[in-house]
């Protein structure tokens, strides 16, 4: 079944799909853009400082996302010795980590009308920090180490530690007394949060996860380009 | 409703910055994504263009060096 997906059946595909994802992309930001700034109602409490929460949550949901998916792909590199799950992995994580520091910022600047504070080593806040710390050692460990198997060993060993911090992201609000409130949205049960805000909350989610697929898109080429670059070096 | 879009009740320099920093990462990363692509695709060409016919024969059996060449040419 890998076979299928082997880099040199599928770069035809990739290397088209880039123009149409941001096609796709700056369309639906747009649209998320028009329904967070100027459809979504105010919040009683919060009143147009409850705007930030459509970059904010869909930020720290896909940093999540891909931290998680980025474990799961290094795991199965290992198990099923394919290189090409690594290949994914590292393409995952520079969209993964820019979207954990967005969350962190525009978390930073929400903090300020709503708790009074820019900062607060809260539960939440802190295991977001660490995660950024993950992504981060993942990247330089990229960078720094030139032998593959050395790399696929210890970037692996890293997403292992890292997925252990994601849990305590997801329940540190359940768990802990923290700033943060719990969630309003639940796959399972009746979320919290009306329509009118949960629509532009998934349009803006849908187009983050798009523009991650774009970026993942553009750096996979990239990372392919790099290996065959090396190949035509041995000829 | 455009004043009302500006001043957001006091609370626009937060949500303006918010998604003005959002879309500036947003930019920030794309560009330096693609700059990484069209550099390694220009090596790649001008590798390509230094090797012999036998070599280049060779290298274009492989259908990803000739969709990598087929995309350099596009872009």
């Amino acid at each position: 079944m890998f076979k299928l997906f082997e880099p040199n059946k599928i770069f035809k595909i990739t290397s088209r799909a880039p123009r149409y994802v941001l096609f796709l992309f700056v369309v639906v930001l747009t649209v998320g853009l028009v329904e967070a700034l100027v459809i979504s109602p105010e919040d009683y409490k919060q009143s147009d400082a409850v705007r930030i929460m459509y970059v904010h949550v869909p930020a720290a949901w896909i940093s999540l996302g891909i931290f998680s998916s980025m474990t799961l792909l290094s795991i199965c590199g290992f198990v099923f010795k394919n290189k090409n799950f690594f290949l994914i992995s590292k393409s995952l994580a520079p969209s993964g980590f820019v979207f954990n520091i967005i969350a962190l910022v525009t978390g930073s600047i929400w903090g300020k009308p709503t708790w009074g504070t820019w900062w607060a080593w809260d539960a939440r806040i802190t295991s977001m920090l660490i995660l950024a710390l993950f992504y981060a050692m993942y990247l330089i460990v990229w960078r720094i180490y030139d032998k593959e198997e050395k790399v696929y060993k210890i970037s692996t060993f890293i997403t292992i530690l890292g997925i252990i911090n994601v849990p305590i992201i997801k329940y540190s609000v359940d768990w802990w007394n923290t700033l943060h409130q719990p969630a309003s949205i639940n796959i399972l049960s009746k979320s919290s949060i009306h329509s009118s805000m949960l629509y532009p909350l998934l349009i803006m989610t849908a187009a983050f996860a798009l523009f991650s697929l774009l970026i993942f898109l553009m750096k996979y080429n990239t990372e392919l380009i790099k290996i065959k670059n090396k190949g035509l070096d041995r000829l | 409703m455009i004043n009302e879009l500006l001043f957001m009740n006091g609370y626009a320099a937060y949500v303006l910055s918010a998604f003005s920093f959002t879309l500036f990462s947003f930019l920030g990363l794309y560009l330096v994504t693609k700059m990484q692509f069209v550099k390694e695709q220009k090596k790649f060409v001008a590798k390509f263009g230094s090797l012999t016919s036998e070599q280049a024969n060779s290298a274009k059996s492989q259908r990803i060096n000739k969709e990598i060449l087929s995309s350099a040419t596009n872009n």
